[in-house]
């Protein structure tokens, strides 16, 4: 019994721990290519990993009339967002909390984690962090909806909204021609880019535009409290990855953890992928340029209207089938 | 009928009706003619598509008729009634995309809504076919509403037209009188629309129809 | 070979006649440089038509898979070369006072005349086809060549009105196509694929064994469609501006022969429909279109100042009594709305050839520049009040007699709603009274040009429909019955 347990136990530990290591590489790949790709040599792909580290060891300075929401909303946010982190298979599906792992449940979390952001954007009281956490509030209005749209789409194809469910099912089964899949995939980069303040949607690079919305309700955070964000928000980046892996690329997913080659080849595999993802999305980003914050409105209206239209086709086709 | 090939009809109805969201999303003019041209190809594949399904060859010609006609030569034609009129690059106002876009997911739901429980007896493309062409002749209506632009309500015609294509190919067997006419009244209404076109760029040194409102209200 | 033989021959061969001359003349109208010919040619063919229409009454009743001779349509297709020809007349002496006055230009003429030919063409093709999807061609071009002809003056007015037109009359063309596709649909499963499906004399054969839901849903697209041509409200606004910009000769072929022709589709329609006993029961909403195109035309007359588009609301107002009386149906109702159809068409016409003559001589179309009509213009007026008290439905004309039959075959059924009928004639009576009024009487305006063009056509249709008031013949009578017991 208990030796049943432990391939899952060591694989979700496994795995938690991983995500939180690879987040800051995946962060330092994409800049470095971003740098690349503008000709510049830019820092180490570690150095997210320093920076980190630095923000960690300094001294905090809070902003002044800050509540005790200040305080916590950083730990809120990561720990959420860890255990949503957790819940996403990444190299493999036989993990212990698999039961849980539910998109529904992953919407949630997040969700969670913004709340906490947004409250602590509006509790330090600036112009700055109030426009931040009006504008997140926004998006959000907007790419929830839209992602319950892909795990609406998901949910009539694989007949259940289980992640790894419907990862193994996408793997395995044949799902013929699919418009819905393709609707659903443009509707998912669409969220994924909104959610981690993405260009077209937010700069993650900038701390000193008027646009900005991720920056602008961390402005007063320094020290601990930053590091724990930024790694909140890389883990959520790696986290949208992996989901995004798991739906339209499960190919090499290892479905049981009997075999350590077989695990060690889906742990490569899905390095591989995930890093080939980072750099996909630093050349995006490299070629578009941000967009108004009123045109965001319409970006993910159209979005989620792809994602409406994705429920809908599936819909019809299921009825007549 | 074996899954794929529902699935392929699928897909290719199911693209034309993306496409007239793209169309009704589109806010520029020379855009707008592009997706348009799209649909058309995506036609004239579901068309043919439907000619090798249901043993068809006289549908391969209305298939023709789309590609070459819709997707080439009036795209073209109005390409340069745009070039001549210096128009190419106009961004035109459109009533608000959003509240536009979900009124068109509401009327793409209402079409399905409204053929697939009438239509249980018909075969499963057939059905799709018609459910999604219906989609497609709301949205071009809609996209007619919502534009005041001579050309966009051009567009918004046409789209419609390939819905009306696409339901008549759906439709097992439906003889070849009324697809040739379809193809036909299309020569028809592209000829009336460039006199228009070019009749009131003669008028009003403008293609916008709120030249023609000005008038009405000082009429009136 | 004995005549009654040589009738049926050339009946037989009629339909080629009611399509052929018109195609062949807009062959050459197309290509003929003088206009003086083209509108003797014009005036030609459209006899050649007429006369082909009535050899119809000779044929043998028959339908193949394509065109179909009951005594429905012929009745239909002899009004409309009727009009056709007496319009064609009209027009002659019209245009040729528009191109003096330089509205017109000598290939505009040509592009008329050959149009005229091909509205003319297309609305035969209507009326004899038997295949829904070959009516809907005929429709279509009907509508097409219309549009373009009420762009003609190519004014900013007109080409709204024809812009306007033009996308009310596509959507209303689009959805009776979706309604024409869900018919073969409904058909398809028992009639098999391909022409038969399509065929309304097979259709209405087979129509109890069809699917209610399918054939209801189908009603309503070809109600919105092609209820959108006949006017009916609330579908009806492109009327009023497509008839006052128009050519006066179109305005008169547009209110009496185009508006007949879609209600002859929903009336086909209609026939199929009562055959199946489970589909939608057409009558109480085709009543309440009626009975809304009724009142809201007869408050709509009230506001008008311009007399074209007095009279295309007084269209409105008319073919809304005859969707009512359709609605109503049996034997009595469908005499009834026959025989306004018929009586409206031939007054309405011979009202706009007055109209046209009147907008002529004052060179304007308000009221307020017409008056003094009865000083400066005696025939026209008098030709504008016997329209005028035709129209409104009092005696002695046959507009009275097709009212009366309305009302009492309403009685009958329906008491209320006799009422409501009552009340909305009344109210229309009124402002065609006042605006009768403001015409004929006060003192001339400046503008007095002199009426040279020809006043038979119009004195020939208010006389038909006085006639038809005073004495209907019984061989005529006896056929609107017959043709009445077709009918649902």
């Amino acid at each position: 019994m208990a030796l049943d347990l432990l391939p899952p136990i060591a694989a979700q530990i496994g795995q938690m721990i991983l995500v939180i290591l690879v987040a800051p590489l995946l962060i330092g790949v994409i800049r470095k290519t971003k740098a690349r790709l503008l000709c510049r040599v830019g820092a180490s792909i570690f150095q997210p990993y320093l920076d980190l580290w630095k923000l960690m060891v300094k001294e905090i300075v809070p902003a002044h009339n800050t509540s005790w929401i200040y305080r916590v909303a950083p730990y809120v946010v990561f720990s959420t967002t860890w255990v949503a982190a957790a819940l996403v298979p990444t190299f493999a599906t036989g993990l212990m909390f698999h039961g849980a792992a539910d998109l529904v449940a992953i919407v949630g979390l997040l969700a969670t984690a913004r709340f906490a952001l947004a409250l602590a954007g509006m509790d330090v009281g600036t112009s700055f962090g109030g426009l931040g956490a009006s504008r997140e509030m926004m998006i959000s209005a907007l790419a929830e909806p839209a992602m319950l749209m892909v795990v609406f789409t998901l949910a009539m194809l694989a007949h259940t909204t289980h992640l790894a469910a419907i990862a193994t099912f996408l793997a395995h089964q044949p799902i013929g021609l699919q418009l819905s899949l393709m609707l659903v995939f443009l509707t998912f980069i669409a969220v994924l880019l909104a959610e981690n303040g993405r260009i077209p949607i937010d700069n993650p690079a900038t701390h000193l535009e008027l646009t900005m919305v991720h920056e602008a309700m961390i402005l007063e955070y320094s020290g601990r409290h930053l590091a724990v964000i930024e790694a909140a928000a890389a883990l959520k980046l790696v986290l949208y990855f992996s989901v995004f892996l798991c739906l339209f690329a499960p190919c090499g997913i290892v479905t049981s953890l009997e075999s350590v080659p077989a695990i060690l080849e889906g742990f490569v595999l899905y390095m591989a992928k995930l890093l080939l993802g980072g750099v996909a999305l630093a050349i995006g980003e490299t070629c578009v340029a941000k967009m108004r914050v009123f045109r965001v409105a319409e970006f993910l209206g159209a979005g989620l209207v792809l994602g409406l239209l994705a429920v809908l086709l599936l819909f019809a086709s299921e009825g007549v089938r | 009928m074996t899954n794929l090939t529902f699935d392929i009809s699928h897909f290719l109805a199911g693209g034309m009706l993306v496409l007239s969201f793209v169309i009704l999303y589109q806010d520029r003019l020379s855009s707008l003619l592009n997706t348009f041209a799209m649909q058309a190809t995506v036609l004239a594949a579901a068309v043919a598509w439907q000619a090798q399904v249901q043993h068809a060859p006289h549908l391969y010609v209305t298939a023709v008729i789309a590609l070459v006609f819709k997707a080439a030569i009036i795209p073209a034609a109005l390409r340069r009634i745009m070039v001549k009129l210096g128009i190419h690059r106009e961004i035109e106002p459109v009533v608000g995309v959003g509240v536009t876009l979900l009124a068109g997911v509401g009327l793409a739901a209402l079409s399905i809504l409204l053929l697939y429980p009438v239509t249980a007896d018909a075969q499963a493309f057939t059905r799709e076919d018609l459910a999604f062409a219906l989609a497609v002749v709301l949205l071009g209506l809609l996209t007619m509403i919502t534009r005041h632009n001579a050309i966009s309500q051009i567009i918004g015609f046409m789209s419609l037209e390939n819905g009306l294509v696409l339901a008549a190919t759906g439709a097992n067997g439906m003889p070849l009188v009324v697809e040739i006419s379809v193809a036909f009244s299309i020569l028809i209404a592209f000829l009336i629309f460039g006199i228009f076109v070019f009749r009131m760029r003669e008028r009003f040194d403008t293609v916008d129809i709120h030249a023609l409102d000005r008038f009405r209200k000082g009429r009136a | 070979m004995s005549f009654a033989h040589l009738i049926s021959v050339i009946g037989d061969n009629a339909i080629a006649g009611v399509l052929g001359i018109p195609l062949i003349s807009i062959l050459v109208l197309a290509f003929l440089p003088s206009y003086r010919a083209a509108a003797a040619l014009n005036i030609a063919a459209s006899f050649g038509s007429l006369i082909a229409a009535l050899a119809l009454f000779g044929a043998d009743p028959f339908a193949n898979d394509l065109f179909l001779i009951d005594s429905f349509n012929i009745y239909m297709i002899a009004l409309n070369c009727f009009v056709a020809f007496t319009t064609s007349v009209f027009s002659a002496s019209y245009i040729e006072h528009e191109l003096e006055t330089g509205r017109l230009t000598p290939p505009l003429m040509r592009f008329y005349h050959a149009m005229y030919q091909a509205m003319i063409g297309a609305m035969n093709l209507a009326f004899v086809s038997n295949d829904v999807g070959l009516m809907w061609v005929g429709v279509e071009i009907a509508t097409l060549v219309t549009v373009m002809m009420v762009g003609l003056y190519r004014t900013p007015a007109a080409i709204e009105a024809a812009w306007k037109y033009f996308i009310l009359g596509s959507v209303g063309i689009a959805l009776a196509f979706f309604g024409t596709i869900l018919v073969y649909l409904a058909a398809q499963g028992t009639l098999g694929e391909g022409l038969p499906a399509l065929a309304w004399t097979r259709l209405q054969a087979a129509a109890g064994h069809f699917d209610p839901s399918l054939l209801s849903l189908a009603f309503v697209f070809f109600l919105v469609g092609y209820g959108t041509k006949v006017g009916i409200a609330p579908l009806h606004a492109w009327l009023p501006d497509a008839h006052a910009e128009g050519p006066t000769p179109i305005s008169a072929v547009l209110s009496g022969l185009l508006l007949n022709v879609a209600m002859y589709a929903l009336l086909r329609f209609k026939m199929i429909l009562s055959a199946n006993t489970e589909a939608l029961h057409p009558g109480p909403i085709m009543i309440t279109m009626g009975l809304a195109s009724l009142f809201f035309a007869a408050f709509m007359l009230y506001k008008q100042q311009d007399i074209k588009r007095f009279f295309a609301y007084s269209s409105i107002e008319h073919m809304g009594i005859i969707t009512f009386a359709f609605g109503m149906g049996g034997p009595l109702a469908n005499l009834a709305g026959l025989m306004q159809m018929t009586m409206h068409s031939l007054t309405k016409s011979g009202i706009f050839f007055t109209v046209g003559h009147i907008a002529q001589a004052k060179n304007s179309q308000r009221f307020d520049d017409l008056r003094g009509l009865s000083v400066s213009h005696p025939h026209l007026a008098w030709g504008l009040a016997m329209g005028v008290i035709a129209i409104c439905g009092l005696p002695p004309f046959g507009v009275f007699t097709s009212e009366f039959y309305v009302l009492s075959s309403a009685f009958d059924k329906a008491p209320f709603l006799t009422l409501l009928l009552a009340l909305g004639l009344l109210i229309a009576f009124g402002a065609m009274l006042m605006r009768l009024q403001d015409v004929l009487f006060g003192t001339p305006s400046a503008v007095n040009h002199r009426d040279t063009a020809s006043h038979i056509p119009l004195f020939v249709h208010f006389s038909l429909v006085l006639l038809a008031g005073v004495y209907l013949p019984k061989p005529l009578l006896h056929w609107f019955q017959q043709t009445a017991a077709l009918l649902p």
